[in-house]
């Protein structure tokens, strides 16, 4: 009664290939690539991680700003070039997360 | 993110203090067992128990512990060797530890008069500063110091370096932070939710007769919640392991 679905043409292992990956067992090279961690995740989930991963870089990088100025006592200096440094690597990773995927071994 | 505190009629919303932790046993200084240790330990046991007995009657025709237990030992096996190559079965021990470490702490965390342990980020942090540790010293261990080329990428114009190297570093560096506030929020966020809708439930209820029956509204949202929060339980446990993997499989790969 299942079987009938979808088997409109291809070899055996092609129509093994794509139930395995409609029920999740195998993920197709490119999702893989660009989206993994995404599993079953939704609109929201993806906005919560690009999100998290915009403050994060963030506020790695104004720590390490805060740090050399507390050593070099420049106050604002290494703020403000960090700032800018972190919202570069923020973006960075959301590109990494969302973007085109990066070849894979 | 600090709750909505609304006072009414002598009740308020106190969505915090769940998270709270209380001292069960003091063994002095600082040392304290509070019931975040304890349910640590009652999920690892339980995971130890699902695997002892789910692989010891080893049937052919599995029974449904382990059925279970064989499903998360593929599950992990699965990830590691797909995400990292063939050398991720080598991780697959600490995978699967810190994937069912934090499972166990979502779903421990959704039964009732329980705490969820990876709600602390004290918890999370630690998991993910021992990952990317680790992540480190494996890239190091394999590459040398090959392994700073990771923060340059092949190709790129030379005079841009000053530039993209900080970069790169701040966003490696971003990894552990984003891999424990993403678990630590995420658990955090569906309890406060819990805790408000509950509160609802019982501040209408004890209003009127017709608060009595409107209460019925938060209380349906706080079951289909529930459904939700099993989703996020698994889902979260999964994806702090997956990235885990992708971690490795850089820190193996050097791209």
């Amino acid at each position: 009664m299942s079987e009938d679905e979808n088997d409109a043409g291809g070899s055996f292992e092609d129509r093994l290939r794509a139930a395995r990956v409609r029920q999740g067992i195998d993920v197709p090279d490119q999702a893989k690539a660009g989206s993994a961690g995404m599993a079953g995740g939704s609109a929201l989930g993806l906005g919560l991680r690009v999100g998290v991963e915009l403050v994060s870089a963030l506020v790695v990088a104004e720590a390490i700003g805060w740090a050399l100025d507390h050593w070099l006592h420049t106050l604002p200096l290494f703020l403000v070039i960090f700032l800018v440094l972190g919202g570069a690597a923020g973006l960075a990773n959301v590109w990494r997360l969302v973007g085109p995927a990066r070849r894979q071994a | 993110m600090p709750p909505a505190v609304e006072h009414s009629s002598g009740h308020a919303i106190d969505a915090l203090s769940q998270f709270n932790l209380v001292a069960l046993s003091p063994m002095g200084g600082v040392l304290t067992f509070t019931q975040a240790n304890l349910l640590m330990v009652i999920g690892s046991a339980l995971v130890l128990a699902l695997l002892y007995f789910g692989s010891r009657p080893s049937a052919v025709v599995p029974g449904r512990l382990q059925a279970a237990a064989e499903l998360s030992y593929d599950l992990i096996y699965k990830m590691t060797s797909d995400t990292i190559g063939a050398e991720g079965r080598e991780f697959f021990p600490f995978i699967f530890t810190l994937f069912f470490f934090v499972l166990m702490g979502n779903l421990l965390g959704l039964v009732p008069f329980s705490f969820t342990y990876t709600s602390h980020i004290a918890v999370t942090a630690a998991l993910a500063v021992m990952v990317i540790v680790l992540v480190t010293i494996v890239a190091l261990a394999r590459h040398g110091l090959k392994f700073f080329t990771y923060f340059f990428p092949a190709g790129a114009p030379v005079f841009l370096a000053p530039l993209i190297v900080p970069i790169e570093i701040i966003s490696y560096l971003s990894r552990p932070v984003s891999l424990s506030i993403r678990l630590f929020a995420n658990m955090v966020a569906g309890h406060v939710m819990f805790a408000v809708f509950a509160t609802f439930v019982v501040m209408m209820g004890g209003h009127s007769i017709i608060g009595a029956f409107a209460a019925i509204g938060p209380l349906a949202v706080n079951v289909a919640l529930m459904g939700f929060e099993l989703l996020v339980a698994a889902l979260q446990a999964y994806v702090f392991a997956i990235l885990t993997c992708i971690y490795l499989h850089d820190a193996v790969h050097l791209h």
